[in-house]
């Protein structure tokens, strides 16, 4: 045994060697490669005739209470256990009391791992609160440059040929909070949370508009939701023929209020906002309708004092998740650095990581399957020496895109403006193990 | 990427190959009548197509101002709870921008769209149409855009000229 945990020991040491970048980056691959020979280890230490382990730690005060006694029954809708209580949205009301139901609650993201969002954290943003729906009541209306006019019902859509993908949706606003003039101080999700990917399941809204017969003058359409907002946005023709979608359920259940139950409008990659919830009415228009919320908000401002408008893909980004703002580190040695990369334009193609603030860079391992549009999780080995380092990432995606640093992503725009930012994100982490967020 | 393009094209295809009406998926739409698509086709495009009958003067907007808006936008338009409404013109370049209604937004008939369908926020479309036009007229008054005794109706609220009509660059097609 002696021997085995000697030889183990060894090797982690050779692992945590392999730097491949400044501030104790390690080879992705540098586990990977290890696995095979550790295995062989503790098979050899097997056949040796070696107790187990598990023999002698497990009797006695090895047993614990619930092991005793008979667990809980079945419920019918399962929660997330006590013990992961703390792990919540959370919410921001700009205009607190006057208007509760105006804002947005955040994904914890410094608390999940893997890509898919579990429903109950997926973000919010709403413009008036959430509708208590009747779907026996609820209508969709397609009209506009169409030749035949058509309403449907939830009941008939769900009788439509259905197709799934796994996309995210990014609030155009998301990050906002590294846009103000200090960084905050708050977790990784409180930043970056306007950000969640699910399994969308629904209806090719182009299968819709075949039936009622586009007008070929019709090169945009209006969609409008049935909330006390009627939130509605002007979208290309061209997005809605690609891969728009009547989106009725969200990782394999109906879609929540939230979420625009029974039916929310899902453009893969494109601004969040246009994703339109409690979906009510598409119409086909020759022309943006220049709605609000494409006029005097998701327009950004420029230094000039002209705005883009109608920017409707998201950029290309990436953020550490772990470690993360406001956690504590447990001291130098080994930690996985992991986090969460997107493209509004494509797939992932690449995340690097450093460790010394953008001065050397190392390439992390990407989590497969890669899909187009959707978060992708990168993950790479670290040997933190105790020392103060400044942690980020960068993504590339498959059109070529990379994220800019704080500085030149921000010299863009107006010092107000809030929407698309994808800079880098820094992570400070200090001697004494704290996770402070800097602009660089 | 998955495309539902082609699957669009042929059902277009066949519904140009058909006389009748396209059966391109299940057809399991009902038909919508001009009566029914009126009642739900609150859009206002700049051209003020749709804008329904009525009118209000800044004088009558002044009043549902007062009664409706002024609690969460404060007096004048200034803001605070929520957006200010007036003010900021020219301010839009400088390192302290001021968006409003007056400085910022570029089609006046995107105010009474959305005043319309979403104004007061704790009682969306309680207004009737006339106090939709006054207080419209109110906020563009306030900015100095039209004078002080104008009247705003379907004919006069497109032609109203917005400070930042020029102020946006079409990032679509994407850039």
């Amino acid at each position: 045994m002696q021997q085995n945990r000697r030889e183990s020991a060894e090797q982690t040491a050779a692992i945590l060697s392999k730097r491949v970048a400044g501030g104790g980056l390690i080879d992705r691959r540098a586990f990977l490669t290890h696995a095979m020979t550790l295995t062989g280890a503790i098979v050899a230490g097997g056949l040796t005739g070696t107790s187990p382990v598990r023999a002698t730690e497990t009797l006695g005060p090895g047993i614990l209470p619930w092991q005793l006694i008979p667990g809980q029954p079945f419920r019918t809708y399962g929660e997330p256990s006590k013990f992961e209580e703390s792990v919540k949205r959370s919410i921001g009301q700009p205009f607190g009391a006057i208007a509760p139901g105006t804002g947005s609650s955040f994904t914890p993201l410094q608390s999940l791992n893997g890509t898919i969002t579990p429903n109950g954290l997926h973000f919010e943003r709403h413009h008036n609160g959430v509708p208590e729906i009747d779907p026996k009541q609820h209508r969709l209306l397609i009209h506009g440059l169409v030749k035949r006019p058509l309403f449907f019902t939830v009941s008939a859509l769900a009788r439509y040929p259905m197709t799934s993908r796994i996309c995210f949706i990014e609030c155009g606003g998301n990050s906002f909070r590294n846009t103000l003039p200090e960084p905050p101080q708050v977790t990784c999700g409180m930043i970056h949370g306007l950000v969640s990917c699910s399994e969308w399941t629904g209806v090719p809204l182009a299968m819709l508009l075949a039936e009622a017969g586009v007008d070929p003058k019709g090169k945009w359409v209006l969609a409008e939701g049935a909330d006390s907002a009627s939130m509605s946005r002007s979208i290309p023709m061209e997005k809605v023929l690609d891969d728009a979608l009547i989106a009725l359920y969200q990782n394999g259940e109906a879609i929540r209020p939230e979420q625009g139950y029974p039916m929310r409008l899902l453009l893969p990659g494109w601004l969040g906002n246009m994703s339109v919830k409690w979906l009510r009415r598409i119409k086909v228009t020759d022309a943006p309708i220049h709605t609000r919320d494409e006029t005097s908000h998701y327009t950004d401002l420029m230094p000039d004092g002209k705005a883009r408008q109608f920017t409707f893909v998201m950029g290309v980004k990436s953020v550490i998740t772990h470690p993360s703002g406001g956690m504590s580190m447990q001291g130098p040695g080994f930690y996985e650095i992991s986090g969460l990369a997107w493209s509004g334009a494509g797939r992932i193609v690449k995340v690097e990581v450093s460790a010394d603030g953008g001065a050397s860079w190392a390439e992390a391992a990407l989590q497969e399957p890669v899909l187009p549009l959707s978060l992708t999780r990168f993950r790479i080995p670290w040997d933190w020496s105790g020392g103060p380092v400044l942690l980020q990432s960068r993504a590339t995606d498959d059109k070529g895109r990379v994220q800019e640093t704080h500085k030149d992503w921000a010299a863009h725009y107006s010092p107000v403006n809030r929407y698309h930012c994808n800079a880098i994100q820094t992570w400070n982490i200090t001697a004494e193990g704290s996770i402070r967020n800097v602009y660089l | 990427m998955s495309t539902f393009r082609n699957l669009a094209l042929c059902f277009a295809g066949a519904t140009l190959l058909t006389s009748g009406p396209g059966h391109a998926g299940p057809a399991l739409g009902q038909a919508a009548t001009a009566d029914e698509i009126a009642a739900w086709d609150i859009s206002i495009p700049p051209n003020g197509s749709g804008l329904p009958p009525g009118s209000g003067t800044t004088k009558q907007g002044a009043a549902v101002y007062a009664a409706k808006c002024l609690a969460c936008h404060g007096a004048n338009g200034a803001g605070k709870p929520a957006d200010p409404l007036v003010g900021g013109i020219g301010t839009l370049a400088s390192r302290s921008p001021l968006k409003t209604v007056g400085s910022y937004w570029p089609y006046a008939t995107t105010l009474f769209d959305y005043v319309r369908r979403a104004m007061p926020l704790d009682s969306p479309m309680s207004l009737s149409n006339d106090e939709v036009y006054a207080v419209s007229a109110y906020i563009l008054s306030l900015n100095g855009i039209i004078a002080d005794d104008a009247t705003m109706d379907a004919e006069t609220l497109p032609k109203v000229e917005m400070p930042n009509r020029n102020g946006f660059v079409n990032y679509w097609p994407q850039r």
